[in-house]
């Protein structure tokens, strides 16, 4: 089976010296969903920016799907990994939502009706189809990241990366992203910090430090090894008990 | 969050000037400005027929004069300049009140104030019945490039982040004492501006690589289209819209010929 995400020996050097990743190796198969946990300034950013091309790597490699990233693939590529990003204001740039999910899907082809329905579902997986109509500016927070998604889930997508989906979340919108996310049939990567929520939707996680993978195994196992956490500047929040849910 | 300068000028209403596309109504707008512009400032009577123009679309579009005139103060840097004109200009002179006046001087000065003040409440009309979001594809409909477009696109959408990003960086400053008429703390707010323009940077590169992700390659798609935008106008909708423009461009010309 071809893995989802193949990634070998990727470094990464900023133009100003500094060296986000440092030799990465990772591979995802189709369906999973993987939790990418660590420490701020770990590289995770970097690594997600590597799988869509938006950043080209220094040195290794990246194949989604078999598909070597190279500038001429870069279209097929970007069909096929969505980006969900950590601010939705950086994410939702058009005067109305429904103009928004369609942006996706209409530069990578689509038309009229074919686009309209393909807007119309997207803004049906996520509760949105009555703010179509309304400007991004007026949503809430919760809304806006569930828009975020919809755009990307419009153009189908075989993995969706998310950054950070539960920063600025009330508990209901998180919730209500996590029954979204839960839904979904693609293969995800969720970067986050928000050890419970890889915990909810995950059933693999990594950790990354310094630019590397240094843990990969059962979500459980990995938030379980409190000392492995803790040497990652990573641990669960107060109160909150992995034998519970 | 949503009271920046695109809700300020909107007023929402469903009347029969809100309705029409957005396209039809820019270019008469710019027919009825170029009318003004191009009628003679010493004929006074065409300036209250162009008026009158105006006031009529108001009231078809429903639109007090209360709501339109405190937003026409925008105007009044213009009319400083105006008003230093009569004292500024040489040639001609004549008293009033005691003071020395340039003939000319206050024939410009008339003609900046009176055709300023048309050609803004002219726009403000457009303003107040066009909904930001309908531009952009007014706009490329009426040929403008499609780079264009999307830089307004893009302006239409963050000026409202910017102006909220502004506000909470105002209230940090004045949650810590800042007193925004002192003076000597101007360099806080420099300081904030200076902030504010070096986020805005690097919140333009994460919106472009929000774009690239999505299969962005330098031009937006005329994706209005799928998603509700207006029909473009019949002939009829173009005919009845450019009226007032006509009606304007009818009193220049008379103006013209009865001089």
């Amino acid at each position: 089976m071809t893995p989802a995400v193949r990634v070998e020996h990727l470094v990464h050097v900023y133009p100003d010296g500094h060296r986000a990743l440092g030799g990465l190796t990772l591979t995802v198969h189709p369906g999973e969903r993987v939790a990418v946990l660590g420490p701020n300034g770990a590289g995770k950013t970097s690594l997600m920016l590597h799988l869509n091309g938006v950043l080209t790597p220094t040195s290794g490699t990246v194949e989604i799907s078999g598909i070597p990233l190279q500038r001429k693939n870069l279209r097929q590529i970007r069909e096929r990994v969505g980006v969900v990003f950590q601010d939705p204001d950086d994410q939702l740039f058009m005067p109305t939502v429904a103009q928004d999910v369609a942006f996706g899907p209409a530069n990578f082809g689509l038309q009229g009706a074919r686009l309209a329905e393909r807007v119309q579902s997207a803004l049906e997986v996520v509760s949105l189809t009555d703010h179509a109509g309304r400007s991004p500016a007026h949503l809430s927070a919760g809304e806006r990241r569930r828009a975020a998604l919809a755009t990307v889930l419009a153009c189908h997508p075989e993995l969706l990366v998310l950054d950070e989906p539960s920063a600025n979340l009330d508990p209901v919108a998180r919730r209500e992203l996590a029954t979204t996310l839960g839904a979904l049939e693609t293969t995800l990567l969720i970067v986050t910090h928000d050890l419970p929520y890889a915990a909810q939707l995950c059933q693999r996680a990594v950790i990354m430090d310094h630019g590397v993978i240094v843990a990969d195994g059962d979500v459980r196992d990995i938030l379980a090894d409190t000392e492995l956490l803790s040497r990652h500047r990573l641990e669960l929040p107060w109160g909150f008990d992995l034998t519970t849910p | 969050m949503g009271a920046g300068p695109t809700a300020l000028l909107y007023r929402d209403n469903r009347s029969a000037v809100h309705r029409i596309p957005a396209e039809v109504k820019i270019v008469a707008l710019m027919v009825f400005v170029l009318a003004v512009v191009a009628t003679p400032r010493e004929q006074f009577w065409c300036f209250g027929g162009h008026a009158l123009i105006l006031l009529i679309v108001w009231w078809v579009a429903g639109i007090p004069m209360r709501w339109v005139l405190p937003r026409m103060l925008i105007e009044a840097p213009f009319v400083v300049l105006a008003v230093l004109l009569p004292f500024a200009e040489g040639g001609e002179r004549i008293e009033v009140a005691g003071l020395s006046l340039s003939h000319a001087g206050l024939y410009a000065a008339w003609g900046i104030v009176i055709k300023g003040t048309l050609g803004v409440a002219a726009s403000l009309t457009v303003a107040a019945t066009t909904a930001a979001r309908e531009l952009p594809l007014a706009l490329s409909r009426l040929g403008v490039p499609a780079l264009v477009t999307s830089v307004l696109v893009l302006a239409l959408r963050y000026v409202d982040v910017l102006g909220a990003e502004a506000n909470r960086m105002r209230m940090a400053r004045l949650s810590r004492g800042d007193s925004p008429r002192a003076l000597h703390q101007a360099g806080a707010i420099a300081g904030s501006v200076g902030a504010l323009f070096l986020r805005s940077y690097e919140r333009g590169e994460r919106v472009y690589s929000a774009m690239l992700s999505r299969g962005y390659t330098g031009t937006v798609p005329d994706l209005a289209l799928a998603s509700g935008g207006a029909v473009r106008a019949p002939a009829r909708v173009w005919a009845v819209t450019m009226l007032p423009a006509a009606a304007a461009v009818l009193v220049a010309v008379s103006a013209w010929l009865l001089r």
